[in-house]
């Protein structure tokens, strides 16, 4: 019989553990979330990637051995954006009656995301580097990096903001919408994939697939506006 | 099954292409997710081929995000000593941002007479 040791030291190494690892936090995180009655601050995101952390903290992983198994999952990003279509189509008649007000909406939420997280930033004494950081972290998270090489950030700090954006997002939705009597799903959803992309968007999908159709389509165009009007707002607090 | 995921797959690497082709500001698959829907209204057939696979790519997007989030955890001396002023950005904003979008939505929607009908 192999040693214990010796099957740790071999499956550490290779895709397979983390891979299977990712997969169970999220179930795990899924059913936290079912279990505590489908409460949003039991985000499977975050039960899944705060067990994972865990995981990796006690078995002295490092980061990038845990991804060599986990970029399988991390790939489909690309193709679940594309699929975004399907739901978009679906829901065309819903889009194309609303044409205007997703244009306010989308103006609105992007620039208050950005100039509010500058001004607060700023009110608490951050500067430089770390201020341009901030402020494309309403978009997801490939825009959102080229955003901050454009404006002088840093790119991994604007990485993790991004992420701890769309997290703070899908957990506060739920409760600020009902607490704003705000019961259109193309508003929810609209607004929660402009204030936080793709986490923003899955949690909308969670709920209610229009307010899903709407977050996929705010979380494109805020990726679009967010690029323009970054560097303006920056400016004015620099 | 296969052919759907080659479709979807195919215009994401067409995205990608024109992305870097073009230098445009945009992801490959945001732009591959216009072509896609592009092609659903040109060929309506298309959509019901790839409308269930997409489903159910999308049906557990959450799951998508946890290796990235799981690096934000490990780099979280990325934050530095700044780490409570940019959560307070971060979380103030974030809900600023949401009330604001959602208002101005349902605001324009009452005033051109659509908002209704399809709330729920």
């Amino acid at each position: 019989m192999t040693e214990f040791p010796e099957i740790w030291s071999y499956l550490r190494e290779g895709p397979l553990l983390w891979l299977t690892a990712t997969l169970v936090a999220y179930l795990l995180g899924d059913a936290a979330y079912r279990a505590s009655g489908q409460n949003p601050v039991v985000n499977p995101v975050l039960v899944a990637m705060l067990v994972l952390a865990g995981v990796l903290w006690a078995t002295a992983t490092p980061y990038a051995t845990y991804f060599e198994g986990a970029q399988f999952v991390h790939f489909m990003l690309g193709p679940a954006t594309v699929a975004l279509a399907g739901p978009l189509y679906a829901n065309l008649h819903h889009v194309r009656r609303a044409l205007l007000p997703m244009a306010g909406a989308l103006i609105v939420g992007s620039v208050t995301a950005v100039a509010s997280a500058l001004w607060i930033a700023s009110a608490l004494g951050i500067e430089g580097a770390t201020l341009a950081s901030i402020a494309p972290k309403s978009t997801t998270a490939p825009v959102a990096i080229g955003i901050a090489e454009q404006l002088g950030g840093l790119p991994t700090l604007t990485a993790a903001l991004v992420i701890l954006t769309g997290i703070i997002g899908a957990v506060v939705v739920t409760p600020l919408m009902n607490a704003l009597r705000i019961t259109d799903w193309r508003a929810r959803g609209f607004a929660v994939g402009t204030a936080a992309h793709g986490i923003g968007t899955a949690r909308a999908f969670q709920v209610n697939e229009t307010a899903g159709a709407f977050a996929g389509i705010g979380m494109g165009l805020n990726a679009l506006l967010t690029a323009l009007i970054a560097p303006y707002v920056l400016g004015l607090f620099q | 099954m296969i052919l759907n995921i080659a479709l979807i797959l195919g215009f994401q690497l067409t995205g990608e292409v024109l992305a870097r082709a073009l230098a445009l500001p945009v992801p490959g698959p945001v732009i591959g997710m216009a072509l896609l829907l592009t092609g659903f209204l040109i060929r309506p057939k298309l959509a019901e081929r790839v409308l269930p696979t997409s489903q159910g790519l999308l049906k557990h997007l959450s799951l998508l995000f946890v290796p990235a989030g799981v690096g934000v955890i490990s780099h979280a001396e990325a934050l530095g000593q700044s780490g409570p002023a940019l959560l307070a950005a971060l979380v103030g904003s974030t809900v600023l941002a949401l009330a604001a979008g959602a208002l101005t939505f349902v605001g324009l929607a009452r005033l051109t007479g659509n908002g209704g009908k399809d709330s729920a």
